[in-house]
């Protein structure tokens, strides 16, 4: 009997999206939160301007769950046995949004002349590029100073995204008019941005993938109150709130309503992982003991399941499990109080109260502050909060000034590029908020970390990976927390809404309404 | 009386340059600047990176060598570039200003008429069962958060009823044009215009009942009804005429924050106006645009202070204006 019922639903269910072609045509409204001050993503890197800009600028190559290379501006890349060589081969007929031809001049221009001046990240990463050469109109070859695997992976939109040399070359960058206009590749156009209203994009009709983007237009709505955005999904008026877009407590409810669809996927690339800086140059953090102690009396269960509602992941190395080399290694720091408070009897500690600053993002981090502050005085750490805005925060956190503080970092694809600047010797460098804000030093580890970012292939990096792992683990110089997770609500009649390991970043030109 | 308005004009002016000479400093004591703000959104950034923007925005420079630098500049009715938005603060300020005027004039408005009517009604029914009524409803909206208030229409109005839009200035995307395009924007208005009244139409009601309560009991008002003038006429024309001056005070007040008083409303209502530039100026360390909007609201303050003043004597000719 039910065999008779189920079969053909079953048949009607594989013809139906076997025959089902995309519908072009229809509207999406989503939330950009908060307003970025601009959309060129070559200048402006934050997460609001991503999430817009990579539908208007790309990158030569885009990236699936997996972080395996997927096509972009380039339609194939060949890299030599040595892996010192990398050649890219472009789309036909790629057109900027001016209409002029897109060639591999652009690409020239955008990796040795405008990201050099414009982003940090960039001149890290041409560090070991020798040269970049283009033999023809339609191929780049990248010439590496030595084997550097992780170069496959930092060529996306968010790290390296193309822009047009007829418009910026010989101009003041930073100043030039087009960065309120800009100019792109991409599947959509900016055609109006309503300050503190929305922002605005249509269908790029020239694109160079026939039929795509099926969608007319986007809408991000700029909404300024969690609450309100919640209200505007609950009202219809939003079709898709990307991750962050509302408080995490609102999500259960939201994800209830009826022809809701929640998805965690689409962080890949960004692997956030929060955790807790500890101040390594000064007593008492400078004790391992004491650091250790602090490990075993964080209740990570609670902060997932209660002010996360059991979205994200319990962290359980230096990286997060969605970048690649992850590997889970011993020790673990599990919620045990009675460990800690033997620990921090070792450690001599004197008593003295400790400075916790909590993340300036919204309810939640101020309410894992609390329950971090609970935590460590049940084992005898007396704790004071000090709450700052993004502006204090930065600058004390990038001074130094603090004893414990929350953060959570981006990881970009690879350890080498946005996972071991927490870690190394090298990257302490007072007045950054991004590195490694710990102060923490252990030669073995930088060691470690150089030659893993250099070996080759991949199977050598792993296993240097896998023993700088537990080497930091021993340490302890930061409590690791969660890997975070930011899911997307979106009406279930948008169709294909995360399909890279970037989210809904650059995920639109996909995306299209089942009829 | 034009003696008067020249000189509280150019006493206006002196003050606003104390204004933002003071604010400069305010401003610059908060920790963090653009740059730290910035390189922090960036979400990678070295000391390089820093050094580039700070110069850029001339933050590098001794700080009486900004003060004068931005001094000499407003006087000259430029208020500088908006470090963040690499747009002219003006050009902004311009571009938010219609937005908030609405909000604040209708909230104005409704404050006023709903809340003198309020008030002058429950006067005429003092200690019957609609004045404890209204000087409860009153005492309620008075002592209740704004946020709250909002946050409670937008539920029962929006979500539950579906009667008005709860969010935004227009219709995104709907592309509305001439009166259809108004009808839409009023609509939009109507939530977040009453909410933001509700505040001070309480106070308005409160004090008109209280001060016509007052009024009532005196000899003039006695003399009118043994004239034999009917009741409403004595209500009308001797007491409320008289019992007005304390609310012009306080709407005096009211139209000083028309600018900058609607912070909360606009951020719950994603109202597209000058409030929110201020807030999000303040969280951005964007000195140039927070000293603008600083100085437009400030500039707000003592215009309508002035017209409060020469209205008084327009209410009440008795009243001598002198600076």
């Amino acid at each position: 009997m039910r065999r008779t019922i189920f079969l053909p639903l079953i048949v009607s269910l594989l013809t139906g999206t076997a025959l089902a072609e995309p519908a072009p045509g229809g509207v999406a409204n989503l939330i950009v939160q908060p307003e970025p001050p601009s959309i060129m993503i070559g200048i402006t890197t934050n997460a609001p301007a991503l999430d817009i800009g990579g539908n208007i600028y790309e990158g030569l190559l885009r990236y699936d769950e997996k972080l395996n290379p997927m096509p972009s501006l380039a339609k194939s890349w060949d890299i030599s046995p040595d892996g010192t060589t990398y050649t890219f081969h472009l789309q036909d007929n790629i057109i900027w949004h001016d209409g002029q031809p897109m060639t591999a001049a652009d690409v020239l221009f955008t990796v040795n002349d405008f990201l050099t001046k414009t982003q940090p990240r960039h001149r890290n990463i041409m560090t070991r590029v020798k040269s970049v050469t283009a033999p023809g109109d339609k191929t780049v070859v990248f010439s590496l100073t030595g084997p550097f695997e992780p170069f496959i992976r930092a060529l996306s939109f968010a790290t390296m995204p193309i822009v047009p040399k007829h418009i910026y070359e010989g101009t003041d960058y930073a100043a030039n008019p087009a960065n309120q206009s800009p100019v792109g590749t991409g599947p959509f156009k900016l055609t109006e941005w309503k300050k503190g209203s929305y922002i605005k994009l249509d269908r790029n009709t020239d694109y160079y993938i026939k039929g795509k983007p099926y969608l007319d237009e986007l809408i991000y709505q700029i909404i300024p109150d969690a609450a309100s955005r919640a209200i505007a999904y609950e009202t219809g008026n939003v079709d898709i709130l990307p991750g962050g877009s509302v408080e995490n407590f609102d999500i259960p409810r939201l994800s209830q309503l009826p022809n809701t669809c929640i998805t965690d996927k689409g962080q890949e690339y960004n692997a956030p992982l929060a955790m807790i800086w500890m101040n390594n140059r000064v007593a008492p953090m400078d004790n391992l003991k004491f650091r250790q102690a602090v490990e075993f009396a964080l209740d990570r269960d609670f902060a997932k399941d209660v002010l996360w509602n059991g979205y994200g992941k319990i962290a359980t190395s230096p990286f997060s499990s969605l970048l690649p080399f992850y590997s889970k290694q011993e020790p673990q720091y599990s919620y045990d109080p009675a460990k800690a408070k033997a620990l921090l009897a070792e450690s001599g500690y004197d008593g003295r109260p400790l400075r916790l600053l909590p993340t300036p993002y919204g309810e939640t981090w101020q309410r894992w502050a609390e329950a971090v502050k609970q935590n460590l005085e049940e084992i005898g750490i007396p704790v004071e909060i000090q709450t700052g805005d993004t502006a204090s925060y930065n600058q004390r956190v990038s001074n130094w000034d603090f004893d414990l503080a929350f953060t959570f970092v981006y990881q970009y694809g690879d350890p080498a590029i946005g996972g071991d600047r927490h870690y190394k010797t090298s990257q302490i460098m007072k007045g950054n908020p991004f590195n490694n804000v710990a102060g923490y030093s252990n030669p073995e580890a930088d060691a470690l970390f150089d030659a893993a970012a250099i070996a080759y292939p991949a199977s050598e990096r792993q296993k240097l990976y896998d023993q700088v792992q537990a080497k930091i683990l021993e340490d302890a110089p930061v409590a690791w927390l969660l890997e975070l997770g930011f899911p997307i609500l979106s009406n279930c009649k948008f169709k294909n809404v995360v399909t890279t390991a970037n989210g809904i970043s650059d995920a639109m030109r996909d995306v299209y309404i089942e009829k | 009386m034009a003696r008067f308005i020249t000189e509280r004009l150019f006493k206006a002016a002196l003050i606003l340059l104390c204004i933002a000479i003071l604010n400069f400093f305010l401003i610059r004591a908060a920790p963090g600047d653009p740059a730290t703000i910035m390189a922090g959104e960036s979400g990678a950034a070295d000391e390089v990176f820093l050094q580039q923007l700070r110069e850029r925005f001339g933050l590098d420079k001794p700080l009486y060598m900004q003060l004068f630098a931005y001094l000499s500049s407003v006087v000259k009715f430029d208020f500088g570039y908006s470090y963040r938005q690499q747009v002219p603060v003006l050009d902004l300020i311009i571009d938010r200003l219609p937005a908030t005027l609405m909000l604040s004039v209708a909230a104005f408005v409704i404050s006023l008429v709903l809340g003198i009517a309020a008030g002058a009604f429950a006067s005429a029914r003092q200690g019957r069962w609609s004045d404890t009524l209204i000087s409860t409803v009153a005492l309620l909206f008075y002592a209740t958060p704004l946020f709250w208030l909002a946050l409670m229409a937008v539920l029962l109005f929006s979500v539950q009823l579906g009667w008005l839009p709860g969010f935004g200035y227009e219709t995104v995307g709907a592309g509305y044009t001439g009166v259809r395009r108004m009808l839409d924007i009023l609509q939009h208005l109507i939530l977040p215009a009453s909410t933001l009244g509700l505040f001070f139409m309480a106070i308005y009601a409160r004090m008109t009942r209280a001060s016509m309560l007052e009024v009532n009991t005196m000899d003039f008002v006695k003399t009118a009804k043994a004239k034999g003038l009917r009741p409403a006429v004595v209500q009308r024309r001797h007491v409320l005429r008289n019992a007005i001056l304390p609310v012009v005070t306080l709407a005096g007040l009211q139209a000083g924050q028309l600018v900058g008083g609607a912070v909360l409303i606009e951020t719950v209502f994603a109202w597209p106006g000058i409030g929110r530039l201020m807030f999000d100026a303040l969280s951005q360390r964007d000195y140039n645009l927070l000293l603008g909007v600083f100085i437009m609201s400030a500039a707000m303050v003592l215009l309508f202070n002035l017209i409060t003043d020469v209205l008084y004597r327009i209410v009440d000719p008795r009243i001598r204006v002198t600076s």
